[in-house]
């Protein structure tokens, strides 16, 4: 079983962003359970989403402590609070930033991705300038990075999960993928 | 069709391919996607129904009744508040015996406010006389709401399936949605016995004396008793023509189990996984699940516990002042029984504390290790 645990802000579409990763491999026949942090959400404040995948069915209906992997989809979270806590040792960080991932400095044995959604998502026009909407950019990475499925079966997946923009949000996905750093695949 | 869908939305799924006709409901968190999907879907043509918006759950359920007397299939959802200011109705939707179906998320009350899992809203509806049934998955969600139509209509009592809020409510899972022909011919279009029909007029609830009441109330009784075994017949049949099967309760590895571990919903689920634990460490322990806590089980649980030396009860509910509600009912139920074994009453998780796999390995340890219970409650996990 693999644990992740997304972190943003309100209206960022973090929890979206778990839903669509939940669907896209579920159709690849994997198992999946995706889930917003129990509670309320407010925009603009740090909220987190987590996933379980498995290659079975998955009875475990209690919250992620210790994930294998972190999403970050807001830089602007490092150092605001505690983003690590739990983590795994040699777990994946992936995290929406343009830098690369050997200028990315977090205390511990971790793998560490980096992808330019922010960037991306501007670049698409999805969401405003001042609040990009960067969920389906950064699982282009994710997807990427952590091998769970293929690009294609993201993209049906985005297609289905996101109200608007739909070809915007499909080219975000992709060129999130090519433009991903420190990855398995990148 | 395999689709990654949250818990609330399996509800509207299942009142949709139920064919639901009337659904008047007023929205509370967490169940308002449950009506939002369902509103968006009588707006676009894609099911047949009138949607009723009320100013209260009061009236949710008011219109609910009077929509089943008129002899059409009616859904409504609510959760804690909402189900707690239903309850005078309630009692009138079974008295009047309208199978109404409805969806629960388990909310905790206030004060103080709170929108985490607990189960005391629907447990304190537990003498209506609805019929409840409580899902430990999204899938089980959706397949519930189709059984619980077709029992209800059979023996003309309302349902509720209950659902967990948060772990099941806004937790997507992927859900099989079964074909529509398939749902039409396991659950045909509501026949009325009786029904509401100015071509035949009748008085519906009028005040009826000593002489009469009784009898009504005596065959409310004979209906829920009925109901035991068509809940078990429906879920095999369900099981038949979708692959899935279902029962009163659920067991797990109780077959040579000297140990076992009762509880329902998702604590059952999770529970599972805490059984396989204790089975590597050559722990003989079991499961068993309560699915249907109206009618109560009372057989099916005696039956796993004859062979049992010790089991324990997990609650995430309370009656104040006795137990926990879950152990009360499987201890009453083996009370006049010989050879039953010791019952051990757990509470946690209330207020939606959450409840992990190592938490119930725990409670397993320290409880099995005890001779009898000394009181009815063992409290888990919280902090005093």
């Amino acid at each position: 079983m693999i644990e992740i645990r997304l972190h943003g802000r309100g209206g960022q579409g973090t929890v979206v962003a778990a839903k669509i990763l939940a669907d896209a491999v579920s159709r690849e026949g994997k198992f999946v359970q995706a889930f917003p942090e129990y509670g309320v959400e407010r925009r603009g404040a740090p909220v987190k989403a987590f996933l379980r995948i498995a290659d079975e069915i998955i009875y475990i209906k209690s919250e992620i402590y210790e994930p294998d992997h972190l999403v970050i989809l807001e830089p602007s979270l490092i150092g605001a609070i505690d983003l690590i806590y739990g983590l795994k040792e040699g777990g994946w960080i992936i995290i929406n930033t343009n830098k690369d991932p050997e200028e990315m400095e977090f205390a511990g044995n971790y793998r560490i991705a980096t992808v330019p959604a922010t960037k991306i998502a501007r670049k698409f026009h999805l969401g405003s300038e001042a609040a990009p909407i960067v969920n389906t950019a950064i699982l282009g990475g994710v997807v990427k990075v952590l091998d769970l499925c293929d690009l294609e079966t993201l993209k049906e997946a985005v297609k289905e999960g996101v109200p608007l923009k739909e070809e915007a949000n499909l080219k975000a996905s992709e060129e999130a993928f090519n433009e991903t750093k420190g990855g398995n695949n990148a | 069709m395999r689709k990654v869908m949250i818990g609330n939305h399996a509800l509207s799924y299942g009142a949709k391919l139920s064919r639901a006709r009337v659904i008047a409901a007023y929205p509370i968190t967490p169940q308002t996607d449950v009506v939002e999907l369902l509103s968006e879907m009588c707006a676009n043509g894609e099911l047949d129904a009138k949607f009723i918006k009320v100013e209260s759950e009061h009236s949710a359920m008011a219109a609910s009744v009077g929509a089943s007397a008129t002899g059409v299939r009616t859904f409504t959802a609510t959760s804690s508040q909402g189900l707690a200011l239903m309850h005078e109705v309630l009692h009138w939707a079974v008295g009047a015996r309208t199978p109404v179906v409805m969806g629960n998320i388990n909310r905790a009350l206030g004060p103080p406010w709170s929108i985490w899992t607990e189960q005391n809203d629907s447990l304190s509806q537990r003498d209506t006389g609805w019929m409840q049934v409580y899902a430990q998955n999204n899938q089980e969600v959706l397949d519930s709401v189709i059984q619980a139509y077709k029992v209800a209509e059979e023996v003309q009592l309302p349902a509720m399936v209950v659902l967990a809020a948060f772990v099941l409510s806004h937790t997507s899972e992927a859900v099989e949605i079964p074909e529509q022909e398939k749902v039409d011919e396991f659950l045909p279009a509501y026949q009325p016995r009786y029904k509401i029909d100015p071509e035949e007029p009748h008085a519906f609830g009028g005040l009826t004396d000593p002489n009469g009441y009784f009898e009504l109330r005596y065959q409310i009784q004979k209906a829920m008793e009925g109901a035991i075994s068509r809940w078990e017949e429906v879920g095999e049949e369900f099981g038949d023509v979708f692959g899935r099967k279902y029962g009163l309760v659920e067991t797990y590895k109780v077959s040579d189990a000297k140990k076992l571990i009762i509880s329902s919903a998702t604590l059952a689920s999770t529970a599972r996984t805490a059984i396989d634990d204790l089975r590597k460490r050559g722990e003989k322990v079991g499961l068993l699940r309560i699915r249907v806590f109206r009618p109560f089980p009372s057989e099916k649980v005696k039956s796993v516990l004859r062979s049992i030396d010790r089991a324990m009860v997990i609650d995430r509910n309370i009656s104040f002042g006795a137990s926990g509600i879950f152990y009360q009912e499987v201890k009453a139920a083996c009370y006049n029984e010989e050879n039953m074994p010791p019952i051990f009453g757990i509470i946690t998780g209330l207020g939606g504390r959450d409840v992990r796999k190592e938490d119930i390995i725990q409670m397993y340890e320290d409880v099995m290790k005890r001779d009898k219970p000394k009181s009815d409650i063992i409290w888990k996990g919280v902090r005093v």
